[in-house]
């Protein structure tokens, strides 16, 4: 049983998906614990391969059998052992809280919602735990397929921005699969590792180049960093609360996942950091990127949108810490990886409760309401506190880690941005609780058409309801607890998921 | 010293795949009406799979089914007389994955048309102006 694991991993959810879309047609109400419990099994499984990888190293699965290079392997070291809890878990607490919401967004379409829903997570789990190049490509494809079609089922404009999305992801995921291609071309091989093994011997090359500038510019894409963010804001915005919640926090880290994995598995850390100057320009990608990603999200009205541009902006982070090529600096970035997974469905699952009782999510609008939604708004301030940095939050620890990384690489540029991101953060979240908390209500005459809820009206409280607010306490307590405990997943887990090369 | 002519004839599957991807590319972005786009992305993607298909081919070789001896006697295969398949496999997944995306992009543009009633950008751009300020 141990043993299958990996496959359960990825099988679950996948099957599941099918049998959602089966039993929706006779009744709708079992699509939700079918997801569940698909959910729960994927997260057991993840746990348990973790605890495997901590205790004897890497796993590694063999699709059918077939040994590596001729079969498809699974191959699970700290990194994606860590990445695959954490996705997993992110997932199932955004399953968990969209029971309600999703009724009112999807209505009649709700067995495809989760469908979809299993069949994205299938696809992340899938890219996180292949150790071969092409099928990544195929699970990258399954993930945004299903992304695209998620976000679609969204209302006014989530459908033009779903495709602007098709657009811009296909050219990303059909550059990554040219760089294979031109790997496979020089290599004759799509295992990762193998590809590692026969590099070495044929640099420098100018194919081995030209693949590996082609497969970053496309997970470039994928990852929204800046110049390239256009299809994120409005595709993230418009997307129903319970999607934007859920591909918000996985998509885009999963993909700077992908650029790790790529870079250090397959490419190798001397061929990237020594044989060829990227290093540099990439950084500074990453600096432009955190500082345009904050200037963005600072002229924002709305409170999706703007949280959406923080999201430009910590890719920038992720990115950054990655190629400062130092040990504290990846920490730092693995780190943030998965805080910043926790902090947005924090942010993203309280916008989803506040978007669920108002029907509006613009911040001019949400005066008065720590008053009306107090546990609401209480997740979102520990998420903004997070985001800002603040000390007993998890964001402030993978902070910590980027700015000594940068410190000691000596890159004072990235170590300025950084600090000019937390500023503007600050203020951003500043004013969204002073709107909030201390504006106040709005005279009963300037409320007109449209706004007939009572709520528009009322002072009292009116919260979301129980299921909606326990997995978005659950993910606040998260981010405090992902915070207290990031030195123990440091030493314990993520030293070990970087190279050792690495100083 | 080989001239260009001779570069271009020698190596003429690279540049029939880069002329097509450009072709996508600009379709892709260059134009106003989403249909065209679509087209656009389906021939970047079909640029992507003839690179693959023409990497698996060898000159002189034949498609890679090994016929056996009489009785099933055992000899020897020579690599060189098959092209490879293994590109051709992967792109018959390639080829789904561009059929998929294809479907979802022309289920987005239907739903666009039936919000918007016109599938040109710059039309459902004004309109989109239209509903936020009015």
């Amino acid at each position: 049983m141990e043993e299958q694991f990996p496959a359960i991993i990825v099988a679950v959810p996948l099957f599941a998906a099918l049998l959602v879309t089966l039993v929706w047609w006779f009744d709708n109400r079992f699509c939700f614990p079918i997801a569940i419990l698909a959910g729960t099994v994927s997260l057991a499984a993840s746990a348990g391969l973790l605890l495997r990888v901590l205790s004897t190293g890497v796993v590694e699965y063999r699709m059918g059998g077939w040994p590596p290079p001729v079969g498809i392997v699974y191959r699970v070291d700290h990194l994606n052992g860590l990445f695959l809890v954490v996705i997993s878990a992110v997932s199932l607490l955004n399953l968990a809280g969209s029971r309600t919401i999703a009724k009112k967004e999807f209505g009649e379409k709700l067995g495809a919602f989760y469908a979809l829903y299993l069949l994205f997570i299938t696809g992340l789990l899938g890219i996180l735990i292949t150790g071969d190049a092409f099928n990544l490509y195929v699970l990258l494809e399954i993930a945004s397929l299903t992304g695209y079609a998620l976000i679609g089922m969204g209302r006014r404009r989530a459908p033009l921005s779903s495709l602007n999305y098709v657009f811009m992801g296909t050219i990303g995921a059909s550059l990554y699969l040219l760089g294979v291609g031109y790997l496979y071309l020089i290599t004759g091989t799509l295992n990762m590792a193998d590809i590692a093994r026969i590099l070495p011997a044929i640099l420098p090359s100018n194919v081995v180049l030209l693949a590996f500038i082609l497969c970053l510019s496309g997970l470039f894409v994928k990852m929204a960093l800046f110049p390239l963010h256009a299809w994120l804001p409005n595709a993230y915005t418009y997307a129903p609360s319970t999607v934007s919640s859920l591909v918000a926090p996985l998509t885009t880290k999963v993909m700077i996942y992908v650029m790790f994995r790529v870079t250090l598995s397959i490419f190798t850390v001397d061929f990237a950091f020594n044989s060829i100057a990227v290093r540099l320009p990439l950084l500074w990608l990453a600096i432009v990127a955190i500082v345009m990603g904050s200037l963005l999200a600072l002229a924002q009205k709305r409170l999706k949108k703007m949280l959406a541009f923080i999201i430009v902006a910590e890719v920038g982070y992720m990115v950054g810490g990655f190629w400062l090529g130092n040990r504290a600096g990846m920490n730092g970035a693995v780190l943030h990886i998965i805080n910043d997974a926790a902090m947005t469905l924090c942010v993203f699952m309280a916008a989803g409760a506040i978007v669920y009782k108002t029907e509006d999510d613009r911040l001019s609008s949400l005066q008065g309401m720590f008053r009306k939604m107090p546990v609401s708004m209480t997740a979102m301030v520990v998420g903004g506190l997070s985001l800002i940095g603040v000390p007993p939050t998890c964001g402030f620890f993978s902070k910590w880690y980027l700015i000594s990384g940068g410190i000691a690489a000596g890159q004072f540029a990235f170590v300025a941005a950084l600090i000019f991101s937390s500023l503007v953060n600050t203020v951003l979240f500043f004013r969204f609780f002073e709107i909030g908390y201390f504006e106040p209500f709005p005279p009963e005459k300037t409320r007109h058409h449209g706004h007939t809820g009572y709520l528009a009206q009322s002072k009292e409280m009116a919260e979301a309801p129980l299921d909606v607010l326990v997995p978005l306490i659950t993910a606040a307590v998260l981010v405090i607890l992902l915070g207290l405990f990031s030195g123990e997943i440091v030493t314990r887990v993520i030293q070990f998921a970087i190279p050792a090369v690495i100083g | 010293m080989e001239s260009i002519g001779d570069l271009i004839i020698a190596k003429y599957n690279y540049w029939a795949v880069i002329t097509l991807l450009l072709i996508g590319l600009y379709a892709m972005i260059a134009k106003k009406n989403l249909v065209k786009k679509i087209i656009g992305m389906n021939i970047f993607q079909t640029a992507i799979i003839l690179f693959y298909v023409s990497i698996g081919s060898k000159k002189g070789a034949t498609i890679p089914i090994i016929l056996h001896g009489p009785a099933g006697s055992s000899h020897a295969v020579h690599a060189a007389d098959y092209i490879n398949p293994l590109p051709h496999v992967l792109m018959l997944t390639a080829i789904v994955v561009s059929v998929a995306t294809l479907g979802v992009a022309l289920a987005l543009a239907m739903k666009i048309y039936s919000q918007y009633g016109t599938l040109e950008e710059d039309e459902i751009l004004e309109k989109i102006m239209e509903s936020e300020t009015g």
